[in-house]
């Protein structure tokens, strides 16, 4: 008994390390890595002793790669931590944000301001955007808790989430139908998500709103273990369930809006990671896991975006389109794993 | 008393579904519930749990009205084992009978040398041990069910309430579960309120049983006053068999029809050969049975007709007669194998009776093997 305990707490030590060290290995690469090539050696002088002050390489790298990179790591995070809660909620490993029609809730609200504001006042700022974004995205998880009060069971609720980002889709294509090319152009760029518009002042607020989510859910990581055994159980060992359904709702529904608002849609992170996370540390203990998960989420999505920028470079690839060609073969992949173990 | 309800309604969504509900138990004793499918057992634990909203009436442990108490108070004295299957992910069996300790861990669950005393003592009382790393997912049903009601007793509830803790198991699990019960509501002077489907198995493990049908409890009483054959067929409104309180068995319906065979029997020999014929549905009548011989519980609902004799007497001419009238009325008269002592000597003279009336005369083996292969 005592043996395997040890065996956990060394198994998420080397997790833990391994993860730190890739995240460290992002950053470097992040870095290091883009139209301009600057060496290792200099990145260092210029983070950690603040060298050339205003040169070029400086401005690259205070102004542009270093808020760039650690939005895509806070943000992945985030999205991950997201996945994670959803996926407690529902008992289901297919609940993200996507599934439950939450990032359509965020593009249809962005595309009616794009398509039908931006027009008769001219552009906009990318705060409002961001702003629109995060209201659409809590719009939609304000219907799914509304029908989790009535709805009897949980793949029920799934099903109304599904039918609810159909119907945002309807709404967004029905928009689509008024919009000029350019419009209808930004709201396509902008659906495919990307952490290029990442800025100091950004992402001072991202870090305000995510750490603030990642410390609550860390608080109600006892109740989601509990959870886990079933909402009867659950009940039964003394929590308080509706509380405790809105409170995951609300914590995961605040953490994907601001992704969704700052980055865009970004598709399979929310899936994907917390899976791999559960087969890094052989548990779905929530304690472990919320910042097991949140270190692999920086981890996958420092470095999509690394192949986002890099693997046609000059040209840049959306940050979805990288996420989805490794997040979905990841999936597939867990999945099968998963059914052969049952069986 | 420690649990109590008084006049208590249940259902769903206001609607009532039983009414009036007066039952209680004391701490160490067993109470369960009984009834048909859809009688609406799991709606009253339900409501006792507080899991389900009850419609009217009162719900006491130990005089105090429980619908006043958190989730968390009531989970220190009473917890559950519900009929929904669980899944954890990548959770083993120690893991998952911690779970019990909920109410009584810190704010992250983190486990005192205490919390895993009382798991370790828990698994060894349902002796599962040796199950405590396997991953839940991987073991059987039966071995499910004790983990499961391991984590009940690893919340150190003075109140356990189990929703057909038996369904799903085979009948050896099934003795072994209730076993276990048994010894843990003596050992740990627990209040157990169970269903069970089983009402042989209830009536031999309960200190109290409830029948529940249509919108009200028929009867509440120890298995003594409430199972009678009579009562336990109208509950369960059997029309095609019987049930049989005594052993616990069930009989399929008698066959029908003017009696072909004539079974002379005694001593248990007569029961395999009653089956036989009720399974091929050929009528019979059987003799001559004293009151108490075991073949007389299973004659006395399958057979057309019963000649019997008072217990401890011997067989005289009286019953002889008797028995000569209905062999007169059938072809075949099977012999059981009874053996013969003093007081049933006289049966011999049936079977030179059958004889002298050129009746056909089979053993019970000869029985077998003829309507096994074709019908009479």
């Amino acid at each position: 008994m005592t043996n395997t305990k040890i065996t956990a707490l060394i198994r998420y030590q080397i997790v833990f390390i391994i993860l730190l060290v890739l995240i460290a290995l992002g950053i470097v690469l992040n870095v290091n890595t883009g139209t301009v090539d600057i060496a290792p050696l200099r990145i260092f002088q210029i983070i950690f002793t603040n060298l050339d002050e205003g040169s070029m390489d400086s401005n690259i790298i205070w102004k542009i790669r270093l808020p760039r990179l650690l939005t895509a790591a806070v943000l992945g995070g985030a999205l991950s931590v997201s996945g994670f809660l959803l996926q407690t909620f529902f008992r289901n490993p297919i609940a993200g944000p996507f599934v439950l029609g939450i990032s359509s809730g965020a593009k249809m609200c962005v595309g009616f301001v794009i398509i039908f504001i931006a027009g008769k006042y001219g552009t906009l700022s990318s705060y409002t955007m961001v702003l629109t974004a995060f209201i659409g995205s809590m719009l939609m998880m304000g219907f799914v808790l509304l029908f989790s009060k009535n709805a009897k069971s949980m793949s029920m609720l799934l099903v109304i989430g599904i039918m609810i980002g159909y119907i945002c889709s309807a709404v967004t294509d029905f928009c689509i139908a008024f919009a000029k090319d350019n419009e209808i152009a930004n709201l396509t760029s902008w659906s495919m998500g990307s952490f290029s518009g990442g800025s100091w002042d950004s992402l001072g607020i991202i870090c305000v709103i995510v750490f603030c989510g990642l410390f609550c859910s860390i608080l109600i990581s006892k109740p989601m273990e509990a959870y886990q055994l079933g909402e009867g159980y659950a009940k039964s060992m003394g929590i308080n369930i509706k509380l405790f359904r809105v409170a995951l709702i609300v914590l995961s529904s605040v953490l994907s809006a601001c992704v969704t608002a700052f980055a865009g849609p970004i598709s399979f992170v929310g899936i994907a990671v917390p899976q791999i996370a559960k087969v890094l540390m052989k548990t779905a203990k929530p304690v472990v896991i919320i910042p097991t998960a949140f270190l692999c989420g920086a981890v996958f999505c420092m470095f999509c975006d690394l192949i986002a920028r890099a693997a046609f470079a000059p040209m840049e690839l959306a940050i979805g389109t990288v996420t989805s060609a490794f997040g979905a073969p990841v999936v597939i992949s867990l999945m099968i794993k998963r059914r052969k173990q049952e069986q | 008393m420690y649990l109590k309800t008084e006049n208590l309604s249940v259902g769903y969504s206001g609607k009532v579904l039983i009414h009036d509900i007066n039952l209680s138990v004391e701490r160490g004793k067993i109470l369960t519930l009984i009834g048909p499918n859809g009688a609406g057992k799991s709606t009253i634990l339900k409501t006792i749990t507080k899991h389900l909203e009850k419609i009217a009436g009162v719900v006491t442990i130990e005089n105090q009205n429980i619908s006043k108490w958190s989730n968390k108070d009531l989970a220190k004295r009473l917890s559950v084992m519900l009929t929904e299957r669980i899944s954890p992910e990548l959770m083993t069996c120690e893991q998952v009978v911690a779970m019990g300790r909920y109410p009584y861990t810190n704010h992250f669950g983190a486990l005192t040398p205490e919390d895993k005393r009382v798991v370790q003592e828990s698994l060894r009382l349902v002796r599962a041990e040796e199950l405590a790393n396997r991953s839940f997912s991987d073991i059987s049903d039966g071995q499910r069910q004790r983990i499961m009601l391991a984590r009940a007793i690893c919340q150190d509830p003075e109140i356990i309430v189990l929703d057909e803790p038996t369904s799903y198991l085979d009948i050896r699990h099934k003795i072994e579960l209730l076993d276990i019960l048994r010894k843990m509501a003596a050992e740990k002077n627990v209040a157990v309120v169970m269903s069970l489907h089983e009402i042989d198995l209830a009536a031999k493990i309960s200190d109290q049983i409830i029948c529940i049908k249509g919108d009200r409890i028929e009867l509440f009483g120890t298995p003594e006053e409430v199972f009678s054959d009579a009562r336990i067929s109208e509950l369960y409104e059997i029309k095609t068999g019987s049930f049989n309180t005594l052993f616990g068995s069930v009989e399929l319906m008698a066959p029908a029809g003017e009696p072909k065979v004539f079974v002379l029997a005694g001593a248990g020999k007569g029961i395999p050969v009653y089956r036989l014929l009720q399974k091929h549905k050929i009528a019979f009548t059987t003799g001559v049975l004293f009151e108490n011989d075991v073949d007389m519980q299973v004659a006395k609902v399958l057979a057309a007709h019963v000649v019997s004799a008072p217990a401890f007497m011997h067989v005289g001419e009286q019953e002889l007669c008797e028995a000569r009238k209905w062999i007169d009325r059938v072809s075949y008269v099977i012999d059981a194998g009874t053996p013969l002592g003093e007081q049933n000597q006289r049966c011999r003279e049936l079977t030179e009776y059958a004889a002298a009336q050129h009746k056909v005369t089979l053993t019970a083996a000869e029985a077998f093997a003829k309507i096994g292969k074709c019908r009479m």
